[in-house]
């Protein structure tokens, strides 16, 4: 799909030194990331935290006020338009609240990138929609809803189909299960773990739900104190931080996580 | 096509069509993704089977496979099959067997269509249906004018229980008060504009002087009040729409509901209520304004004194032209209120809702406010004022 890279274990997405001030809030104190190619990273850390912030730097939604974000080994925070753009090409974004635009159908905004960036045909367009729609569990009677038509678990599905269009090879997914029900929630979960493994994605995704920790994330990211704690989520249990303490061992914690 | 995919692979798909007796053979290679898509598909979707009955396709060429290019073989390999061919081979680099997987699992489904046909019966639905809803839009707001009249009445009847004093004095401010800078200046502004109007035609004359009468007559009966009103209709109303609008979409009507508070009481009577109370402020506010301006502009332009000015309008106007002004203002107040706070709780759970429906909330507030005008001159001259 993609040039593979000359070292297999160079970092898809970098970070060095990252800082970020919102107004004269210190959000991010000078946080290294390494995110490898291929896997399923979790940020977790309580509200406020910073955690949808470091998503939107790096995805150029933000500027950090300092350090230096590298994806795909290139600059993500080059003043560089035609290279962001480019960048932007080989990643999904997936919001919180889907995003979906409100005045064409699920089609339609699945259609979007296609008609940006390709010249397919209209005909080509609405099978790749179909396709993608049909990957990520709608059925063809969505394709010609709006958006308001849709519940919140319908929306993210269809918000995924149109981050996957153009076959991305990071998709980042903000709180992908926020707002879903369990049963929903499982199913969202296992359809990511399904995507990620038959299109070799690397899934960089903030959340809360310790479910979808326990069942998709290879490594976690913790962010307390304004810095990160990396490791899989043993190592990262092991941490003598009293939020993490709380945050795994705590009820709901231990219920997920079987402990 | 090479330049599609810079940041891609620079070479571009290619397929061959072979026919070796009852054998059909596609060759496949390249790059096929979503970039590239485009250079083969519709050679793919022309391939004919020309009486083949069996169908080789062998892609383990192709360097690079994703969702679209994987989509394009097994729609060409379904399309062999309806054709009625036996497909005997299907190779493709081992690499992608779960990207194929997954589109293979799901069963060709059919496409999503993009509905765009526009047809005389389409249109004809489309203009009854907009003529029914704005009957509809009619009979909603002047059963919305009752009942906020009937509300009103209540207030009336027991103030103590029904009136919100803090939430209309706010309004009050928000309306009135706030709004001064603004309907001042434009209504000096439109006091200078007729009066430079009126001198320059009036001159050729030797009427200089009736342009006072102009003037005095034109903004106190007309358009002091239609020119005030319609720049709180832009400016209050639909701050009535958006506010309204915003709470709805945000469930804090419902809340206050479930809370057991009158919505009518606490949000809607202080709005109607204290525009009603500011807007006959406001015209007196612009009618001198504009007044002012025109006085300057008859002075500079045809050298009329202030004092001669205020002697030529006193004889040029009298109570009843200015009452017929102001008369005007808490109707136009009222509509405009009463337009602004239904709009507001019509709008729907979502973002885009509050934008459509807070410009139709000025929309119809300036018709309302320019027919009720047209209705007024007409009462007004059969009553001979």
């Amino acid at each position: 799909m993609t040039p593979e890279p000359t070292d297999s274990n160079q970092p898809i997405i970098s970070i060095r030194g990252l800082v970020t001030n919102l107004g004269d809030r210190l959000i991010h104190d000078h946080i290294d990331l390494d995110v490898r190619r291929g896997e399923v990273i979790a940020i977790v850390g309580g509200s406020g935290s910073g955690k949808s912030v470091l998503l939107r730097s790096i995805v150029g939604l933000m500027r950090p006020q300092e350090g230096a974000i590298e994806v795909f080994g290139e600059d993500a925070l080059a003043y560089d338009e035609t290279a962001l753009r480019r960048l932007q090409r080989r990643w999904g974004v997936l919001f919180q609240e889907g995003a979906l635009f409100s005045s064409q159908t699920v089609a339609e905004n699945v259609q979007v990138p296609l008609r940006e960036y390709t010249k397919m045909s209209q005909e080509l367009m609405n099978e790749i929609a179909a396709v993608k729609l049909a990957m990520v569990g709608l059925g063809e009677d969505a394709a010609a809803k709006f958006p308001s038509e849709l519940s919140g678990g319908m929306k993210k599905r269809a918000s995924l189909a149109r981050a996957l269009v153009l076959d991305p090879e990071i998709v980042f997914l903000d709180e992908p299960t926020a707002g879903l029900d369990p049963i929903a929630a499982n199913a969202f979960d296992e359809l990511i773990r399904n995507l990620q493994k038959s299109l070799n994605l690397t899934v960089f995704m903030v959340t809360h739900d310790l479910d979808t920790l326990r069942s998709i994330a290879d490594r976690v990211a913790v962010l307390v104190n304004r810095t990160l704690k990396v490791g899989t989520i043993a190592e990262v249990m092991r941490d003598k931080d009293p939020w993490i303490q709380d945050y795994f061992s705590g009820p709901r914690g231990r219920a997920a996580l079987g402990s | 096509m090479a330049k599609m995919g810079s940041a891609m692979n620079a070479s571009t798909p290619w397929f061959r069509v072979d026919h070796d007796g009852q054998t059909l053979r596609l060759t496949a290679g390249g790059p096929w993704t979503v970039y590239h898509a485009v250079s083969v598909d519709a050679g793919l979707r022309a391939i004919v089977p020309n009486k083949a009955a069996v169908a080789e396709i062998d892609a383990s060429q192709i360097e690079a496979l994703d969702t679209t290019g994987a989509w394009l073989l097994l729609r060409t390999r379904a399309h062999l099959k309806d054709a009625g061919l036996k497909i005997a081979r299907f190779e493709y680099p081992e690499s992608y067997r779960p990207l194929v997987g997954i589109i293979e699992s799901e069963h060709l489904v059919a496409p999503a269509e993009v509905v765009t046909h526009v047809s005389l019966g389409t249109f004809l639905e489309r203009l009854g249906r907009s003529s029914h809803a704005v009957l509809i839009l009619g009979v909603g707001i002047l059963g919305y004018l009752g009942r906020i009249t009937i509300e009103w009445f209540k207030t009336i009847y027991a103030p103590q229980r029904h009136f919100r004093f803090t939430a209309t004095a706010h309004q009050i401010e928000q309306v009135g008060i706030n709004a001064l800078p603004i309907v001042g200046l434009l209504m000096f502004l439109v006091g200078i504009v007729l009066a430079y109007q009126g001198a320059d035609q009036l001159s050729r004359y030797g009427l200089d002087i009736l342009t006072v009468n102009a003037l005095g007559i034109g903004v106190l009966r007309e358009l002091g009040v239609l020119i005030t009103a319609i720049i709180i209709a832009g400016r209050s109303g639909s701050a009535f729409t958006a506010e309204i609008g915003t709470m709805k979409v945000n469930e804090e009507i419902d809340a206050m509901q479930t809370m057991g508070l009158n919505i009518d009481d606490v949000l809607i009577l202080p709005r109607v209520t204290g525009l009603v109370i500011a807007l006959p402020f406001l015209t007196f506010f612009a009618n001198i304004m504009a007044l002012i301006g025109g006085a300057m502009m008859c002075y500079f332009q045809l050298g009329i004194t202030v004092p001669a000015f205020i002697r030529q309008l006193h004889e040029a106007v009298n109570v009843n032209t200015f009452l017929v002004g102001m008369i005007k203002a808490p109707v136009f107040a009222y509509v405009i209120g009463m337009v602004g706070c239904y709009e507001g709780l019509n709008v729907e759970r979502n973002a885009a809702s509050v934008g459509k429906l807070t410009t139709r909330a000025v929309v119809e507030s300036v018709f309302l406010v320019i027919v009720l005008d047209a209705g007024f001159s007409v009462m007004f001259s059969i009553l001979g004022f």
